[in-house]
């Protein structure tokens, strides 16, 4: 039994058996297979060698065409290779011998031939241990690709253990036999995140190393709801896991019976609960988890995994679809967070030596005006169709959020010379997520018609810890006495401004801090679709007074530690089974 | 049918050595036979219809490389392999040729 801890991104529980895909450009972990498995993965080998046969067949033909002599060669080279019947040979042995995976068999087998080239002392012939490598990645490519397939036509229950999934891997996924998700890398944000959660399947992400801790066909364990992975689990564990999914599931019914009613606390003060999306195809499911409307609405998406940047069209589009689903209800848009770990296509390879401290979000946008004029362009033409607002990320001080306002302006103006409608009045606010913001919030306040506490980066930045550094991610917490002080304070200079205040961090979804948000005066939060019923059973259960008295306990505490089990031990006593 | 054993020594002629083309090469003549291909470079003996085996081998210039055949046609097999070694030279130029070429 191994237990591997990485970032609850979907919520849920599953114990199934796992499908394993490696990565064709990450090492090739040594895996084991089960002695019936032989035939299978033997075959496998063959057909591997049989793909890469026709491939190269077909890539030396159209060399042919264009007269590319030497390459043409190379291919003769690689495709005799191929054809080489002990090489095959040497491949399949490994596998039936030391009962290893196709991938591992190929990897290795290559590779030692390629080490052996580099050892030879002839400097021509010792280069050739290159034409090897590109031989193990034609073959490995041709089985990760076919296992790939696989997944789409899966037959039975599984768990998909991966380096990472890519869009287009997940998007053949059969939610009736994908169980549950566990990746290596990834983030909250990562797409294999976004789509388990849209498609409710449990998954864990930033693993690390998981595709190299799991043989084919182990048992794991994926528990969505605390970041743990359990690779062959012992009866006991397997036992107490199944007792807690039939526990999740009747607690999901029961939660999705309170759909229809209102987020409102026993003495009846009314909590607005919305949702956070990245893409339009989830604001469906915001609205079927009884959300309210789009708190946070991502639109990195339209710059990622393409070449080119989105046209205005392209992002009207995306927008006007959002905003239908909503119709009067509100929608904040939050204008490009892009940088540090999101890149743009202009910028993709500028390194910066201290990307999260540097030319990122609101700042990036100032200096790319043509982008940003773009998105504020579209935004504006779709807030005629419905409560449409605007949110700018990473303020850090009053110029900027005037800055950004001027070019809003200009966009308006463009607009009005284009004769095209839009909303005049449309909201802009900002997310606080600094703390040269949350401190000087009384002051941004006077020209930001709302404030979202963004409690991720505000978290990162005030205790100065990046939570993906596993060296110090233990000293990350939403409830460190630091960053409540700050919240305090946003919230505080918010009431007093008058200004509406919302908190749309991963902390407005943890049932732990619900109370303690409340207590300080939050009644606007927005978290992903899933966690809706749950947060709104827990508000559903409380009354303001006791949320207050948990607030004025907690400030009062100087430890994060102590805090956090206080705020456990709270929720526990109204939510059971959600721990 | 009868069954032949011939067995001759070679040695590498071109400057680059048995690198990939030629091992290629080499094995593309020794497929064309029926019978089996042994060559030795020292204590080595590998498969001389193996592309894997045959560039692994890693004969540089000047290293003498041991033909054996085993087969009917063992006798044409071991002249068209020499041949291409020796005389073809894998269409490759000698170190002599090859500084010429440079200057």
């Amino acid at each position: 039994m191994e237990i591997k801890k990485g970032i609850a991104v979907s919520p849920g529980i599953s114990i199934s058996k796992c499908f394993v895909i490696d990565a064709e450009d990450y090492r090739i972990p040594r895996r084991l297979i089960e002695p019936s498995q032989r035939l299978t993965e033997t075959q496998r080998v063959r057909n591997a060698f049989k793909d890469g046969i026709e491939e190269l067949t077909r890539l030396q033909a159209e060399q042919e065409e264009i007269g590319g002599q030497k390459i043409k060669d190379i291919f003769a080279v690689h495709l005799s290779y191929l054809r080489d019947r002990t090489l095959r040979k040497k491949i399949t042995d490994m596998v039936n011998t030391e009962l290893v995976t196709a991938e591992f068999a190929v990897s290795s087998t290559l590779r030692d031939i390629a080490s052996h080239f580099a050892k030879v002392k002839d400097v021509y012939i010792s280069e050739r241990a290159a034409d090897i490598y590109d031989i193990e990645h034609r073959l490995v490519g041709h089985l990760v690709g076919g296992k790939r397939q696989d997944i789409a036509a899966l037959k039975e229950e599984a768990i998909i253990v991966a380096r990472e999934l890519s869009p287009t891997q997940t998007a053949s996924f059969n939610k009736e036999y994908v169980k549950g998700i566990a990746t290596g890398a990834g983030g909250r944000t990562s797409h294999t995140a976004i789509v388990a959660r849209s498609l409710g399947i449990p998954a864990v992400v930033a693993l690390e190393d998981i595709t190299e801790s799991v043989n084919a066909g182990d048992t794991v364990i994926i528990d969505g709801n605390r970041g743990i992975v359990i690779i062959n689990p012992d009866d006991n564990t397997i036992q107490q896991y199944l007792e807690y999914a039939v526990e999740y599931t009747e607690l999901e019914h029961r939660l999705d019976t309170i759909r229809e009613k209102p987020a409102e606390t026993r003495d009846g003060v009314r909590v607005m609960l919305m949702g956070n999306i990245e893409f339009p195809d989830e604001a469906q499911g915001v609205l079927q988890k009884g959300g309210e409307g789009i708190g946070l609405y991502r639109t990195e998406f339209l710059y990622l995994n393409r070449n080119t940047e989105p046209t205005e069209q392209e992002h009207y589009e995306a927008y006007s679809r959002t905003v239908a689903v909503f119709k009067s209800r509100p929608v904040v848009l939050r204008t490009v967070d892009l940088g540090a770990d999101k890149y743009t296509q202009s910028r993709r390879y500028i390194r910066e030596p201290n990307p999260f401290l540097g030319l990122r979000s609101i700042r990036f946008c100032l200096q790319n005006l043509t982008m940003f004029k773009t998105q504020l362009h579209a935004i504006m033409r779709a807030s005629v169709l419905g409560d449409l607002r605007i949110m700018f990320p990473l303020i850090t001080n009053l110029q900027e959020l005037m800055q950004a306002k001027m070019i809003l302006g200009d966009v308006m103006e463009d607009l009005d010379e284009e004769g095209l409608p839009y909303n005049r009045k449309i909201k802009v606010g900002i997310m606080v997520e600094t703390p040269a913001a949350a401190l000087t919030a009384s002051m941004l306040a006077r020209d930001a018609e709302f404030f979202s506490i963004g409690t991720n980066d505000l978290t990162q930045y005030t205790l100065a810890v990046d939570r993906g550094n596993e060296l110090v991610s233990t000293l990350y917490s939403s409830v460190d006495p630091a960053v409540l002080r700050l919240i305090r304070t946003v919230i505080q200079d918010a009431h007093k401004a008058q200004v509406d205040v919302s908190v749309c961090g991963e902390m407005a979804s943890e049932p732990e801090s619900v109370m303690l948000l409340l207590g300080l005066g939050v009644r606007t939060l927005s978290i992903a679709a899933p966690m809706i019923p749950e947060v709104k059973q827990i508000i559903r259960s409380v009354t303001i007074e006791e949320c207050n008295k948990v607030a004025r306990k907690v400030l009062g505490m100087n430890s994060e530690r102590q805090i956090s089990s206080f705020l456990r031990d709270a929720v526990r006593k109204i939510l059971p089974e959600a721990f | 049918m009868q069954n032949t054993v011939c067995e001759l020594e070679v040695e590498i002629k071109n400057a680059d050595g048995l690198h990939m083309r030629p091992a290629m090469q080499f094995v593309d003549t020794a497929s064309r036979f029926q019978a089996s291909i042994t060559v030795s470079k020292a204590e080595t003996s590998v498969d001389g219809k193996s592309i894997m085996q045959m560039s692994m081998l890693a004969a540089t210039y000047g290293t003498r490389l041991k033909i054996k055949a085993e087969g009917a046609d063992a006798a044409e097999a071991v002249e068209a392999l020499r041949e291409l070694v020796e005389v073809k030279k894998f269409g490759e130029p000698t170190p002599e040729e090859k500084s010429r070429q440079m200057s």
